[in-house]
């Protein structure tokens, strides 16, 4: 009896120890390949590369050559900033307020319906975007592009916002009303602080959810208002061009380093994993 | 008195965001529905025109079912890569936990297009696979791996992976370790413990990732088109050549609402199946 289960036992182990490896292995592998081959030196992508050279980071950084490479980014990180600024204002409003009655029919199903985006499909949505600011008449513009990416990650900053906020001891609030604090100075020195690093975590998400976003920028932007992606995949699409590496490699580097910074300020996995 | 007054008052915090939300994005949605309701691009002539030809067309359902496929086939192998990945997850130190995680986050935060770009260097002819398979002698000619719904799955299983693990560990993390020991000690091997009680705890986990999964894994038009090519047809692909190539709106309306319409329909069922499944736990 016991041997039997011993050697289900090592099967167990054997089995689930070998997937997750491998999964482990596709997760990371892919992300080191890209940077690998971003320093070969020669036309084409292959890998191994065919010797290391920065030759297409020399390109990339070329701002003559790679004009249209910068512009998109630019266009970007601004859109990102903006509707990541935007997001957080408006999702830890609703956040506060939803967190008046949480367990309410009216809140969860608000809720919900903000949360949404994150399971409609995108497309659809980029779509009906185009359709509406074109039928008001609104030419293409980043202002719009703003709009439609404010929609897609408002979830990010309501989620790791509405979890913090659950954690939050609602006992220190009580206490600071009965020693005679405003609700406003007990939410300014209680509340605040202590879901700052939610807010933080998931203004951080929202940024990276919108330069990454495909969907709402593929319909919204047109030749002036090109955004990284988008660019990107044009570069892909037509004939491979290598910068595309050398774009990826300054993209994982970027996404590497902030995320360290946060890990340090607000403990990102643990405010992610909520 | 004074308390509720005050409630009411932080209740309506939510109004920007609602109000936000109704304009810019449920507004948006019902004119979709508007817009498909129209037979002719120049949207003149108000009717089911659109709707009748996109239904009597098999080029159309066939998307629509290769699509939902797509999600499927995706979710499936999601499931079978993280599950084991999340179990080890369990099982390391607090160190280690925190490796992982920032490991699972990291692809999550990179840009879709950057890790569709790695997949085309990874499954082209002169890429890492085929490479690999040559010098083990394994195939005499490279395989085609790109333009394949292969590829393409394998592509979108690594692309979804963290969707489908940050919720499942959020779940495995809040059950009691004692309910293992205890399955143990009553002398049921590992597995039996990881189908009868692991498991079937995590489901609401499960679902919640593979929800996710599924959702952007159907609509991921820069994968499709990238790794998939010309030659495989899903309904995000034709939405864009309806909008941008043809220029016919109405029925790219439709198509956005099948697509939308079908996968909340799978996900509705996805999670009903999860419900059923879980009410024997709570006897």
């Amino acid at each position: 009896m016991s041997r039997r289960d011993n050697k289900m036992d090592v099967s167990y182990q054997l089995a689930i120890g070998g997937i997750a490896a491998l999964a482990l292995l596709i997760l990371v592998g892919p992300v080191a390949i890209v940077l690998l081959s971003s320093l070969t030196d020669s036309q084409t992508l292959s890998f191994p590369p065919k010797g290391l050279s920065l030759r297409w980071y020399q390109q990339l950084f070329d701002a003559q050559r790679s004009a249209p490479i910068h512009a998109a980014a630019g266009h970007s990180v601004s859109v990102a900033l903006v509707a990541a600024g935007t997001a957080v204002l408006l999702g830890t409003c609703a956040a506060l307020g939803l967190q008046a009655q949480p367990s309410a029919r009216w809140s969860r199903g608000l809720l919900a319906f903000f949360l949404s985006p994150l399971v409609l499909p995108g497309i659809s949505f980029g779509l009906s975007a185009l359709m509406f600011f074109s039928l008001l008449g609104l030419e293409p513009s980043l202002t719009l592009i703003v709009a439609g990416h404010l929609v897609m990650i408002v979830p990010f900053v309501l989620r790791t916002t509405t979890s913090s906020l659950l954690q939050l001891d609602r006992g220190l609030l009580e206490s600071s009303a009965i020693l005679g604090a405003s609700q406003w100075y007990g939410f300014r020195r209680i509340t605040l602080p202590l879901i700052a690093p939610g807010i933080a975590a998931g203004a951080f998400m929202a940024t990276m959810a919108s330069m990454d976003n495909v969907p709402v920028s593929l319909f919204l932007a047109d030749a002036e208002t090109d955004m990284l992606p988008i660019r990107m995949w044009g570069m892909m699409e037509s004939t491979l061009d290598v910068r595309v590496a050398a774009v990826s490699g300054v993209l994982i580097v970027c996404v590497l380093l902030l995320m360290l910074v946060m890990e340090r300020a607000v403990g990102l996995t643990k405010r992610i994993q909520g | 008195m004074r308390g509720l007054a005050m409630r009411a008052g932080e209740g309506a915090l939510v109004l920007p965001l609602f109000l936000t939300f109704m304009l810019l994005f449920a507004a948006p949605l019902v004119l979709l529905l508007g817009v498909s309701l129209h037979n002719d691009p120049e949207l003149e002539q108000w009717g089911l025109l659109t709707w009748k030809k996109f239904v009597q067309d098999g080029f159309y359902w066939q998307a629509t079912l290769d699509t939902l496929r797509l999600g499927a086939t995706t979710v499936v192998a999601a499931v079978l890569l993280g599950y084991p990945l999340a179990l080890t997850y369990l099982s390391l130190g607090e160190r280690g936990q925190r490796i992982l995680l920032f490991i699972i986050i990291m692809p999550l935060l990179l840009s879709v297009v950057v890790r569709t770009f790695a997949w085309i260097v990874i499954l082209s002819h002169e890429g890492v696979v085929n490479q690999t398979l040559l010098a083990l002698g394994l195939t005499a000619a490279p395989l085609r791996l790109l333009q394949t719904e292969l590829g393409l799955v394998i592509s979108l299983t690594q692309i979804e992976l963290p969707m489908l693990l940050l919720p499942l560990i959020a779940a495995l993390s809040r059950l009691d370790r004692n309910l293992f020991d205890a399955s143990s000690i009553l002398g049921a091997s590992r597995w039996r413990t990881l189908f009868k009680v692991i498991l079937p705890l995590s489901l609401p986990g499960l679902i919640a990732g593979c929800t996710l999964v599924f959702a952007s894994s159907t609509t991921a038009f820069i994968s499709q088109s990238v790794i998939g090519g010309n030659r495989l047809v899903y309904l995000p692909l034709l939405i864009w050549q309806q909008t941008s190539v043809v220029y016919h709106w109405p029925m790219a309306a439709v198509i956005s609402i099948v697509l939308l319409c079908t996968v909340l329909a799978c996900l509705y069922v996805i999670n009903l199946m999860g419900r059923k499944s879980m009410r024997y736990l709570h006897v």
